[in-house]
Order: structure tokens, then sequence, then C-alpha cells
């Protein structure tokens, strides 16, 4: 059994004198020793502006940043370095794509989404509906937490101009069926966006397979630091569509009435990149690559699985979806509390969840819940993190 | 309010209450002696939105005295709700605005719920009582 824990020091600290419990990695994962390093030795030795290069640590700064876009191209399985934008994260690559498709959608065509997305997935699409007179849609999920592919199927018309929908679900964990979403959508050339914040270390990612128009991440959840993200586009379309954000970085040329701009990715980028970022999502990469990722995936879903099944024994727990295939999020209720309480309770034994809603509004309306508790798991927990939940769950259960 | 502490009395229980447990279980019973809201008072208007529970205020004036009628649908909301009222009742307008809740619950060691990060509504709902003792208290 291969053990990355010891990669990642802040698994060793305490939380209310207690050893920490960190089950939140749905909201972001701990970051190894790898990359924590290397965002120091960043700032230590080689800080300066990239592209520039007009001295030696400009150069250095800037191989070191688009190194890391060749860490992503090879990652994902994208065919090109420039198909890869660098951004802040999944949300503001979404804003990005829903802003640039604006001539895309016309008045009347329909932008389909699903009940399940996470609301970073669904109000960008929203604003771009209002400012075009597009319609949203959505596909309806069973009650097992699963999209209804028929529902889909009906939704999915001539009619529609974007298809946007998460690859595994944040509030559930359910894995969606993308394939076949993407392939019904390819059928009336609707363009296809892929919600992957959830997917990164849980599915092997692989644009080309996937063969989606867009596909969008963030750092932060895959090992690497905050306030960056990837969108993943396909090169021929992200040249044909205009420029987001102006600035510097993004122009070929500019003179007082107007400018021609660079091509991907750099026609996206304006103003001086998250650099650091960039370079701590390279030290990700770079920590994940010699790792024996689908080994490291199955030990989790065997643990995810057996957790289940333990606290499923758990008087007054109820589990709130079934999907088919779950990554590594198990979503519940104990009878009779508030999900913040079962938080709190679980907060004061050392076990970081996350509890309420999950920016998932419209999935816990159509589940008429307030919202779960939500214990997500990384490839870093162990026996040990899984007792303490069930331990931590049972005990939750004496209060109420 | 079927309260029955004052306000030095809960200071006492939470001193000799050491472990978590024992002050959450505590917490969680005194949530349960607040009068509940009747469903009709539980209205929009009287929503104090919180980020994830939820929390509803309601107040009636008798002569000097303001009483307030709060309800939550989480449990340890309703707990420190309790404290709130134990706090504040039996005080005139002028005694509320003037009152240190925050000071209070850092004595008792549940800042934390206070947090901006917890969303629970509880910051929102000391704002509104203050608020609405303010308005009172600048009115006798």
């Amino acid at each position: 059994m291969h053990d990355i824990r010891p990669d990642f020091p802040i698994l060793s600290r305490s939380s209310r004198n207690r050893p920490l419990v960190y089950l939140d990695n749905g909201a972001t994962t701990q970051k190894p020793t790898a990359v924590v390093d290397a965002i120091a030795k960043y700032y230590r030795q080689h800080n300066a502006n990239v592209h520039r290069a007009a001295h030696e640590l400009a150069e250095e700064a800037t191989s070191m940043m688009e190194a890391a876009r060749d860490g992503t191209r090879r990652f994902i399985n994208a065919q090109a370095r420039e198909e890869i934008v660098f951004t802040r994260g999944t949300t503001e690559s979404i804003n990005l794509v829903a802003n640039v498709l604006a001539d895309r959608v016309q008045p009347g065509q329909d932008i389909v989404i699903s009940e399940l997305e996470h609301h970073s997935n669904i109000v960008p699409w929203q604003l771009l509906a209002q400012r075009r007179g597009a319609n949203i849609r959505a596909i309806a999920i069973t009650d097992a937490g699963d999209l209804d592919l028929a529902h889909a199927a009906e939704l999915i018309t001539d009619n529609t101009a974007i298809l946007a929908v998460s690859h595994i679900s944040n509030g559930l964990g359910s894995v969606n069926p993308v394939g076949t979403l993407i392939d019904m959508a390819k059928k009336v050339n609707a363009l296809t966006l892929i919600d992957g914040a959830q997917a990164v270390l849980h599915e092997r990612i692989d644009v080309a397979a996937l063969d989606c128009d867009f596909y969008v991440f963030s750092a932060h959840k895959m090992f690497g630091p905050t306030g960056i993200g990837i969108l993943y586009g396909k090169l021929d379309l992200l040249n044909a569509l205009p420029p987001w954000q102006g600035g510097g970085e993004m122009i070929e040329r500019v003179s007082i009435k107007t400018s021609t701009y660079q091509a991907a990715p750099f026609r996206f980028e304006a103003g001086t990149p998250n650099i650091a970022g960039a370079v701590g999502l390279g030290a990700a990469l770079e920590y994940l690559e010699p790792l024996p990722l689908a080994d490291l995936v199955t030990q989790e879903e065997s643990l995810v699985a057996e957790t289940l099944i333990e606290l499923e024994k758990i008087q007054g727990f109820r589990l709130i979806g079934r999907p088919k295939q779950r990554s590594s999020v198990i979503s519940f209720l104990l009878e009779g509390a508030h999900p913040n309480d079962v938080g709190t309770l679980l907060d004061q034994q050392g076990i970081a969840v996350r509890a309420g809603h999950h920016c998932n509004m419209p999935l816990m309306d159509r589940l008429e819940i307030p919202g779960t508790v939500r214990a997500s798991f990384s490839l870093y927990n162990n026996e040990a993190d899984a007792e303490a939940l069930i331990e931590g769950v049972a005990k939750a259960t004496t209060f109420l | 309010m079927a309260l029955t502490l004052d306000i030095q009395e809960l200071k006492a229980t939470f001193d000799f209450l050491d472990d978590w447990e024992e002050r959450y279980r505590f917490i969680i019973d005194l949530g349960k002696e607040i009068r509940p809201l009747e469903d009709s008072q539980k209205t929009e208007a009287n929503l104090i939105r919180g980020c994830q529970s939820q929390v509803w205020l309601t107040y009636t004036q008798q002569d000097e005295q303001l009483v307030f009628l709060l309800d939550s649908d989480a449990h340890i909301v309703r707990g420190l709700i309790a404290v709130v009222l134990i706090a504040i009742n039996g005080k005139t307008a002028d005694d509320i605005v003037a009152l240190d809740i925050e000071g209070l619950f850092a004595e008792l060691d549940l800042l934390a719920h206070l947090s901006l990060t917890r969303g629970n509504g509880l910051r929102a709902m000391i704002l509104k009582i203050k608020q609405v003792a303010a308005t009172l208290a600048s009115v006798s």
C-alpha cells in the first residue's frame, strides 16, 4: 500500500486538541512539501515578471511558468500547450468561456446544464442567457442522484448552443456520464464545457478522448495552490474567440484606437499572471507524475465504500444520494439535526467536514433538504481517518 | 421564555463544564428551553439570512421591556440563541445597546460561533437585536 500521507506536513497537526482528520478535500486539498517548497523557492530565487525576458530572472520565471503549462497539457492529454489557459480557478474559467461565447449564443437558444451543478456552473450561464435572451435548461436527476439521461436526450436538441455539466458532482459525488453527454451534444453541434473541479484527482482526465470543447479545473483541488486554475480549450476554437479581459500580455499591437491580440493562450491571460501559483501547480504535477495514481484511487474508493458501510449502521444516519458510480464524497444527514449541528459536533472532535448547501442550492431544493454534511476524501486519507469519522458521527447522534 | 437561568448561573455552569461534550450537551439542552416560534411567525420578514442555518427573530415591547422571540432550525444555534436571550433578559433597550455580547461569547469560549466563516446567522442576529434596541432607545 502506497502511503503519500507523510508528504503532507499539515496532516500531522492537531485540531481541537485531537489529531486532525481532514475530510474536506472537496473544498480544497492539502499541499505536499514539494509544492510548498517550490513556491518558497520561486520567491527566494527566481521572482520576476514573465514573458518580458530582458534578464535572467525573467527568463527563469517564464520557463518555470511555461513548464507548468506543459505539465498540465500532459496531465489532461491535450494536443497542444497553447490549449492550456491559466485562470484564477474553475469559476473564472467558466466565466471566461461564458463571456467569450456570447456571440455564439442566439436569442431563444438553449444552454443546457444540470440540477447537480455547482453555482459556478450555473450563474455565469444565467448571466450569458440574460444578455443574449437565451434559455437555461437543466437536466434532471434521479432520486439516486444520477443525471437522467432520457431527460438529457430530450433537452439536448438542435436548439442547444452549449452543454455545460460537471464531471463529478461536488454535493453528492456522482460520477456523471460525460462521454455520453458530449456525444449527444456533438450530434447537434452544441459546444461542450466540462467542469472537472471535483474530478482531477479521482478520474483520469483525457480531453482528447472526451473530445469536449472546454474542460476546466482548479489547481488547489489537486495538491496545488489556490488562485490558479485551468481552462482547456480546443486550439482552433480558442483562436477564433474574442478576448475577455484586456490589458498587458494579451496584445500583439496597441494603438490608441484599436489593438490586435495575441493567439491563445496569451489572448486570455491579460495582466501579470499568478506566476507563483503556476510554479506551485507545476510542482504539484511533478509530484503526481511518478505516483501510482490508479492504485491510489482504487485504495481511496475502497476506503470510501468501507466507511459508508459502517456509517449506514449508525442509527439515524441518512445517506444523501446513491449514484451508480460514487467518487470520494459521502453526503449525509443525521435524523433530527441540521447539517450545521453535525458539522460543529464533528469539528469539536477534530474532524473537518463541510456542512451546508455546498453551493448546490438547486440540488438541495430538488432533494428538499437544507443541505448536507459532506465528508470528502483524498488520496492521503487512511483507515484512521475513516474510523474517526465513523466514531465521530456515532458520537454526534448521542447529542441529538 | 422558559429559560430559568440568569447570566451569573450560566457563566458558573460553563465554568463547571470543562470538556466540550458536556458544554455542547448543555448548549443543546438550553436551546430546548426557549419557546419555539409558531410556524406563522417563521416568515420571510422575520428570517435573518445566514449562509446555512436559519434564524427567525421577532419582538414585542411591554412598557420599558423589550422581549425578543427567536428560533432556529439548528440545535446548536438555538442553544446559542438561549445564551443571548439570557444575556438580554430583563434589560432595557439602552442596556441592550450597551451590552457586550461578543465579550460574553469570548468569556464562554464560544467566540468561534461568531466568526465570519460560520455563516450561521448568529452574528447577523446579534446585530439585528442591537438595531432594534437602538431604534427604541433613541425614541424613548
